[in-house]
Formats: C-alpha cells, sequence, structure tokens
C-alpha cells in the first residue's frame, strides 16, 4: 500500500490542506476582523450603536452562513473562474472557504469583542480615548486571548470545509479520501488521510490553544 | 472661579418608553482644592452625577462648567483633550488585564503620544507615589484590591490632572484597604492639589477625608455644605438616615429597623455638643436638675475635622410639662437640641 507513489500523494495531500486551510483563514480575517469589529461596535450596546449597519451586516452574514457549504461551493464556481482562472485545484478552492469562513470569523471576532469589559472601555474614554483607540487598543488587546481561541476553531472549521472542497476536485487529503475510498472502495488509504486530517486538527488546535493561554494574563 | 460649577442640571434616561428622571435641577459649585463628597444611597443618582463631570453621560440640560469651560460648548474633539485634565477611579478599578502594572499606568500617556522612554518614567515616578513600585511587571490579575485602586489612582495621575473623580472608589474594599487608599486621596489632594469629587454611599468615607458634603436623594440634591455642618445639623432626613446608618453598632447592613422601632415610642430628642460641653456630664446634670430619668436611645461621639463632636438620641419622659424643662435646661447649657420625629 505504501509505495512510494501514494506516499508522495498523501505529502503532497497535506500540503495542499495546509495550504488551503492556513490561506483561507488568512484571506477569511482579512474580511471577517472588520465585519467583526463593525458589528461589535455597532451593535446596541457597542460604542458607536448604529442599527442600520449592524442589521444590513447582520442579514448579509446570516445569509451566507445559512447555504450549506457544498452548495456554495458550486454556486461560486463561475465567480471563482473569473477570480483564478480554474475552477478545481487547491488554489481555486480558497475562493469559496474565504466566502464561507469571512462571515463565520466575523461571528467569531464579534464575540470575542463583546466580551471585553464596559468598564475598561469607560475607564479609556474618561481618560480621552477616541472610538479608534478604543477599538486598537483596548478591546482588540483585552480580547486577544478571545481572538486567538475564534481563530483556532476557525482554522479547525476551514480544514473540515477544505475536505468537502475535495468532493468537486479540490485537491487536498479530502480530495485523496473522496476519490480512493468514495470512488476506488480503497478504505486503507481513506482511513490513514482521515487519520492524518484528525492529526493536522489537533495540531493545529494545540498551537492555538498554548498560544491563547500564553497570551491571556487575567489568571 | 469655582474648579467645577454645576448648574441647573438634569438628566433624564428613556429607557424603551420609560423615562426616568436621574437627576433634577442640580446646583453645586466646587472649590479648587476641595474634597468634595457626593453621598446618597444606591439609586439617587450619584454616578449619573459624577459622569456628567466629565461629560460620559451628557446632560439633558443644564451646564457643567470646569474651570471657567463650559464642557457643553467643546466639539467631541475638544472634550476628549479635555478629559486627560478630569481623571477618574472606579469600583471595580476597570484595570487593562492584559497589560501589566507600568503599561497600564502608561496608557493615558499612549493615548496622548507621549513618547515611550518619558511615559515609562512618568509611570515609574507614579509608582512610587503609591507604593507599588516592585510591581510594575506583574498583572492586575496578581495584585490585591487595594493594590489594584492604586494601580488605577496612579493612572488616573499620569496625565496630570486638576480633577479627580471618584466613582465608589473604595466600596469593593475591607474597611482596612478603605482607609489605605482614603489617605492616599488625601495625601494626592494636599501634596498635588488636585480636586476630588469623591461619590459614595458611606458616611465614614465622607468623614474620613471630605471637606465638603452633598447629599443627593432620588436625583434631587438635598443638602450640601461643610462636612461638619452637615455632621452637627443634619436638615434632610436622608442625611440623618445616612449618619444613622453609619454608626458602627449598625454594621454595613446592620439591624436598623428594629433599633428604629424601639426609638419609636416617646418623645425624643437630638442633642449636639461640642467643645467644652462635651466634657461636661450635661445628661447627669439635666436629670438631677429635672428629678426625671431620660432614656440615652444612641449616642456617638467622632472625629469630625479634627473636633471632637458628641451626638446624642434621647428618649424623654412622657410628662409635657417636664419635656419642656429639659429643653430648656439644654438650651441654656448652650446644646443644640432638635426634635426627632417618625423613624429617624
Amino acid at each position: 500500500m505504501f509505495d512510494p507513489t501514494i506516499v508522495n500523494m498523501l505529502l503532497s495531500g497535506i500540503r495542499d490542506t495546509v495550504y488551503m486551510t492556513l490561506a483561507s483563514t488568512l484571506l477569511g480575517y482579512l474580511f471577517g476582523l472588520p465585519m467583526g469589529i463593525l458589528l461589535a461596535v455597532t451593535d446596541k450596546d457597542g460604542i458607536k450603536p448604529n442599527a442600520l449597519v449592524y442589521k444590513v451586516l447582520d442579514v448579509i452574514i446570516n445569509i451566507t452562513r445559512s447555504v450549506p457549504f457544498l452548495i456554495l461551493l458550486i454556486l461560486l464556481i463561475p465567480f471563482t473562474r473569473f477570480l483564478v482562472g480554474k475552477s478545481y485545484g487547491s488554489t481555486a478552492t480558497i475562493v469559496p472557504l474565504v466566502v464561507a469562513a469571512a462571515p463565520y470569523i466575523a461571528r467569531m471576532v464579534e464575540s470575542s469583542l463583546k466580551e471585553v469589559d464596559s468598564g475598561v472601555i469607560e475607564a479609556a474614554r474618561s481618560m480621552g480615548a477616541s472610538d479608534f483607540a478604543i477599538i486598537f487598543n483596548v478591546m482588540l488587546v483585552e480580547a486577544r486571548a478571545s481572538l486567538i481561541i475564534g481563530a483556532t476553531i476557525s482554522i479547525g472549521t476551514v480544514l473540515g470545509y477544505s475536505a468537502m472542497a475535495g468532493t468537486v476536485g479540490g485537491g487536498g487529503l479530502g480530495d485523496i479520501a473522496v476519490r480512493y475510498g468514495y470512488h476506488r472502495w480503497q478504505t486503507d488509504i481513506m482511513m490513514v488521510t482521515v487519520a492524518l486530517l484528525v492529526l493536522l486538527f489537533q495540531i493545529f488546535q494545540t498551537i492555538g490553544m498554548k498560544i491563547a493561554s500564553k497570551l491571556d494574563k487575567r489568571k | 472661579m469655582s474648579e467645577i460649577e454645576i448648574k441647573h442640571l438634569t438628566k433624564t434616561f428613556d429607557r424603551e418608553g420609560l423615562v426616568v428622571e436621574a437627576l433634577k435641577d442640580i446646583n453645586l459649585r466646587i472649590e479648587a482644592g476641595d474634597i468634595y463628597g457626593i453621598i446618597g444611597m444606591s439609586g439617587a443618582g450619584k454616578s449619573t452625577l459624577v459622569r456628567c463631570l466629565n461629560y460620559l453621560e451628557k446632560p439633558t440640560s443644564g451646564q457643567v462648567v470646569i474651570s471657567g469651560q463650559d464642557l457643553g460648548t467643546l466639539s467631541e474633539r475638544e472634550l476628549r483633550k479635555r478629559r486627560s485634565d478630569i481623571a477618574m477611579i472606579f469600583q471595580h478599578f476597570n484595570l487593562l488585564m492584559q497589560k501589566n502594572v507600568l503599561d497600564n499606568v502608561r496608557f493615558p500617556l499612549l493615548l496622548q503620544k507621549v513618547d515611550k522612554r518619558k511615559s515609562k518614567e512618568r509611570a515609574r515616578e507614579l509608582l512610587r507615589l503609591v507604593g507599588l513600585s516592585e510591581k510594575e511587571k506583574a498583572y492586575p490579575a496578581q495584585l490585591s484590591g487595594g493594590q489594584k485602586q492604586r494601580v488605577a489612582i496612579a493612572r488616573a495621575l499620569a496625565s496630570n490632572p486638576n480633577i479627580l473623580l471618584c466613582d465608589e472608589a473604595t466600596s469593593a474594599l475591607d474597611p482596612q484597604t478603605t482607609a489605605s487608599i482614603l489617605d492616599l486621596l488625601k495625601q494626592i489632594n494636599g501634596d498635588l492639589g488636585i480636586t476630588i469629587v469623591l461619590i459614595t454611599h458611606q458616611m465614614a468615607v465622607v468623614r474620613k477625608i471630605c471637606n465638603r458634603v452633598a447629599i443627593l436623594e432620588h436625583g434631587v440634591l438635598v443638602e450640601n455644605g461643610s462636612v461638619e455642618e452637615i455632621f452637627n445639623h443634619p436638615k434632610s432626613r436622608a442625611a440623618r438616615e445616612l449618619l444613622l446608618r453609619d454608626l458602627p453598632e449598625y454594621g454595613e447592613n446592620g439591624s436598623m429597623p428594629e433599633r428604629l422601632d424601639r426609638m419609636q415610642a416617646g418623645r425624643k430628642l437630638r442633642i449636639v455638643f461640642s467643645g467644652h460641653s462635651a466634657f461636661e456630664p450635661i445628661i447627669a446634670n439635666l436629670v438631677l436638675a429635672c428629678h426625671a430619668p431620660v432614656n440615652i436611645l444612641r449616642a456617638d461621639t467622632k472625629n469630625v475635622g479634627g473636633y471632637a463632636k458628641g451626638e446624642m438620641i434621647l428618649g424623654l419622659p412622657d410628662d409635657r410639662r417636664l419635656q419642656r424643662e429639659m429643653e430648656s435646661y439644654l438650651k441654656e447649657k448652650g446644646v443644640e437640641i432638635e426634635e426627632v420625629i417618625g423613624d429617624v
């Protein structure tokens, strides 16, 4: 079973999965972080309540989040083709992954920022802090441990999605598991890829939690 | 020019259609160098009032004038700048939990973009002032309540404010720590000349450090004046209630209702004596002169602003003639008397 071609295939599968997961999460934060901040700030208990902005974002996020990922993947094929030039392979898969991850990440960020003690924000305000300073010097700093935990959870979710993307030619470990395990009935290879996915998940989770706990000075 | 002048200040909150008048036509002058206590039961509007002083809450109407400048006329940007002059400390300290002590104290300077070396120097100087030099690397979670409040005080002083607002700053602390924090505030007031406005529900706090006090009840400023005046001649019901609650025998949440019940019977007089009369056996002489016993319902001597002050509530005999006789005897002795009515 473990002839060099298969080992090579598994190794490139790991590489593709890690690439998709990290790139998608990173790009997801590029959009999700500002959205999450905007949600926390414009919420009715936020530092600059704005019902309209909040509602619009809220609806967009809810719609995106309620579409099943597999459907999103298919719906986005024209868009992906427009952006990347093709609709298969790991780079192409990043597009739907980011579209799915960004609203998820926005919610994670929103809930982390809402945990910040309103007393600390009030104290900063009493010192003459601007809204900008409150967001960047108080909220994001005070919530950093929670934000890292959120990022860890998000990476896990994106990893799961990336495996799902394998079913439509997304590449990576999920792709291998589907092609060999499902289409060719090679259960052993499927089991190995699943084990590798579990291992990757564990590694991301452990590293994330370690960083979060190291950064958290509340204990 | 007063340091702080509050003119016809009102504040109403509209909570889902329910309009609450938190502050009603407050007028108050606080002079530079004062330690001004604002005292009231919970829900009296003290916290709202103190937040109006730095415009964390915008008054519904009226003015807050800080050293001649009406805060209501300032733009958002000017107001933020002005706030660096009006520092504030809180009941729950409100320190940044993810920053160490030194960075917490530096925080206001960071907001003002003071350079790092200078701000560190200033922060260390302030930590020395509050006696926490050796804790600069510690995080707030590793400190006791009293130490946290000291850090908060150092942080408040970082921007060289003229005014320090204290919102129930000692309410989360035990009595011993409270005393040390109050000493520190007094020292800051004395050494740096910072005007302190102190919100509290404890008369003991006012007695210990304030020179002036205002009493707030249901959003109305019912009485204000020098601490000595209010302690000796409390005119409002709220003031008397707060004074009574402050008696050590009742403790924090003492069994007041029961005590008050016992005091309902008969006619009662509050007598206040000061100066030489505190050393004269007035009550004993009164009993000898009138040939009738009195019931001492309550007695307490306090140190008010360095003077020993005595205060008692006497239960008089039912005989109207005896009562009049006793009253005139006391007046003759130069003791201030006042009838105690109802449940106070």
